[in-house]
């Protein structure tokens, strides 16, 4: 009996599906089927044996057909895998929700393993009294939960001298959105009381790197989270198990991953994570620095160049995601000629503020090429600029927030390539 | 804002060796600084012994892992050589970020005057210092790295949100549109490199 559910039953119904999908496509699409589909007509062995049990899988993976929608990386960025990072395979997810387990990781001494029982939190500095946490300490406080998305400073980094890597995923995919659990940094800071001169605070985390970050004591006090749950679980341990910083809409190096230690300070300890790094050099050799809001930003996720069409014209779903760091997507307009003419596409869901938001624009697609871009607009009235207008202002060496409009060129075949349009 | 609140009576004092243990952070006006000095001398053999196998003997460099000296001059150039000698604005973070994050895979090994020691040779390797310096908490403001000047606060308020915050165009935009470059003629993706691609790589690895 459970011979029927083998992986080789299995592949063997995969492969006639495929044969007869291929068929299909031959046949015309919408036009009648010449013969009878034997995916219909013959008894497949999953509607006759049986499947797995419950207990096969105690937490599940996705099912291998996916094998693709996995987390990729580009060995030259960096000088290693440790200090490095990944990306998300957004050109193959929908929705606004990423999957944990394929959510990008950027790690600077690696992703480290800290059990709950060795966890410490402490707060020091300008306070009242300086406090350590355990983790069942912050289990006690009142919680919340919140949708946010977390943005890699360097997202779309590589792409600002030219188009250079071919696929959403290599050109937007440093970005994850989850729902977060946890206690308001706020209410931690309020327990060891914060004291008047404290107007900054240095966060850090448990690891080798530390990744130092200062933060105004308002942000802090606004509504940064200390978490310990993403979509409905423990963090990741390489999210920073078991406890994180949700920084709402800024830049994803201030998220301090397995959080450590939060100081109330009078100044900014202008910390290699906020000097060497994560500063934004101009073209007269000047850097901003605490560059730290993520503007609106959006990108076509399919068709793409990792999800070319496939199935000809007609019918044609372009789908993608927009984000805004100073509040909520409120439009996202759509172009096919390169942005000479643009319609205003369809969100999923009203926009939340520092979320993901999806978008479709639903076309008959007469099978000519196109240039797909995908343009955002936020709560604030922020339009999301072009690579050439962000160029204007920054020069191509601030390798960081690049938030331009994304151009695709599909072309007939129904490919898919990154390119810039003049 | 920080109004007084219900405190729920969670977590304990931290003890004063629990702090200095992990309170080890240091600010550009010199708020953290240990006690303790090191010369040039010993800084170029500590620097030998552990850092030069990525760093490099002069700390130029080894293959892909970062300069800690040189560039200077090239922050407005096409691919700025960006090191603690030409874009460092404080050497507060050379010695909070050494001593507790280098050596890479070996972090919190070495002691304040190794690390004293270290921040002078990359001082020197930077021709900021001559061969004789010593370094001290005493001394330590007195250095000031060549670019403490080059950075400016976020500015996108008044230089970028006004510009880019106007109503878009819907229709007749623009008259032509040419595809001006593409992606599939450098051919990077995601493991392959290209000549062309060096440049940018360069640019790239600074943010890593």
């Amino acid at each position: 009996m459970t011979d029927q559910s083998q992986p080789s039953t299995t592949r063997r119904g995969f492969i006639k599906a495929g044969l007869a999908t291929g068929g299909a496509i031959a046949a015309g699409g919408a036009a009648g089927a010449a013969e009878p589909d034997p995916l219909i007509t013959e008894i497949q062995p999953w509607a006759q044996g049986l499947g797995d049990g419950v207990d096969a899988v105690p937490y599940g993976l996705p099912i291998e057909y996916e094998s693709d929608v996995v987390r990729r990386n580009v060995p030259w960025l960096t000088a290693d895998v440790i200090s490095s990072i990944n990306f998300t395979p957004i050109h193959a997810l929908d929705g606004t929700i990423t999957p944990q387990g394929c959510a990008f990781e950027r790690h600077h001494s690696g992703a480290i393993e800290l059990r709950k029982e060795d966890y410490r939190l402490m707060i020091n500095g300008l306070v009242d009294t300086p406090l350590v946490f355990t983790y069942e300490d912050l289990e006690r406080f009142p919680r919340e939960s919140h949708v946010y998305f977390c943005e890699c400073a360097a997202n779309t980094g590589m792409e600002w001298a030219g188009a250079q890597l071919n696929g959403a995923q290599f050109t937007h995919g440093m970005i994850h959105n989850m729902e977060y659990t946890g206690v308001p940094l706020r209410t931690l800071l309020e327990e060891a009381g914060v004291q008047p001169e404290g107007k900054w605070i240095f966060v850090e985390g448990a690891d080798a790197s530390s990744n130092g970050r200062s933060m105004p004591l308002e942000k802090a006090m606004d509504d940064v989270l200390v978490a310990f749950k993403a979509n409905g679980e423990a963090l990741r341990k390489e999210h920073g198990y078991p406890v994180r910083l949700v920084v709402p809409g800024w830049e994803g190096n201030m998220w301090i991953k397995w959080l450590r230690r939060v100081e109330v300070t009078t100044q900014a300890i202008e910390s290699r994570e906020e000097t060497s790094k994560y500063t934004d050099t101009l073209a007269d050799g000047t850097s901003r620095k605490w560059t730290w809001v993520m503007d609106a930003k959006s990108v076509i996720t399919s068709p793409s160049p990792q999800s070319p069409i496939k199935h000809g014209p007609g019918p044609l779903v372009i789908t993608g995601l927009a984000w805004s760091g100073r509040g909520a997507i409120e439009r996202v307009d759509v172009s096919t000629d390169g942005g000479k003419t643009w319609q205003t596409a369809r969100l999923a869901q009203p926009g939340q503020p520092m979320a993901l938001s999806r978008f479709y624009l639903d076309i008959d697609w007469d099978g000519s090429e196109m240039l797909l871009q995908s343009r955002a607009m936020d709560s604030t009235g922020y339009v999301q600029p072009t690579k050439a207008q962000l160029r204007e202002v920054r020069g191509l060496n601030s390798i960081y927030h690049n938030n331009c409009i994304q151009t695709w060129w599909v072309k007939e075949s129904g490919e898919a390539e990154n390119v810039e349009v003049s | 804002s920080p109004a007084l609140a219900e405190k729920f009576g969670l977590g304990r004092p931290a003890l004063p060796e629990e702090i200095a243990a992990w309170n080890l952070d240091v600010a550009p006006d010199g708020t953290g600084l240990p006690e303790g000095s090191g010369t040039v001398a010993d800084g170029e053999m500590l620097f030998s012994e552990n850092c030069a196998v990525c760093h490099g003997e002069f700390a130029e460099g080894v293959d892909n892992w970062p300069k800690l000296a040189g560039g200077e001059g090239t922050l407005a150039n096409d691919d700025p050589v960006k090191t603690v000698g030409s874009y460092w604005p404080y050497l507060s973070t050379v010695f909070d970020y050494v001593h507790r994050s280098m050596p890479f895979g070996g972090a919190q090994t070495l002691s304040a005057d190794e690390v004293y020691a270290i921040t002078a040779y990359i001082l020197y390797s930077n021709f900021l210092v001559d061969d004789d310096f010593e370094l001290s908490r005493e001394n330590f403001l007195e250095v000031e790295l060549p670019n403490a000047g080059g950075f400016i606060v976020d500015d996108r308020a008044e230089t970028e949100y006004p510009q880019f915050s106007q109503a878009p165009c819907m229709t007749d935009c623009k008259d032509t549109v040419e595809i001006t470059m593409r992606a599939a003629v450098l051919d990077v993706t995601p493991e392959e490199e290209s000549a062309d691609a060096v440049a940018e790589k360069e640019a790239i690895k600074q943010a890593a």
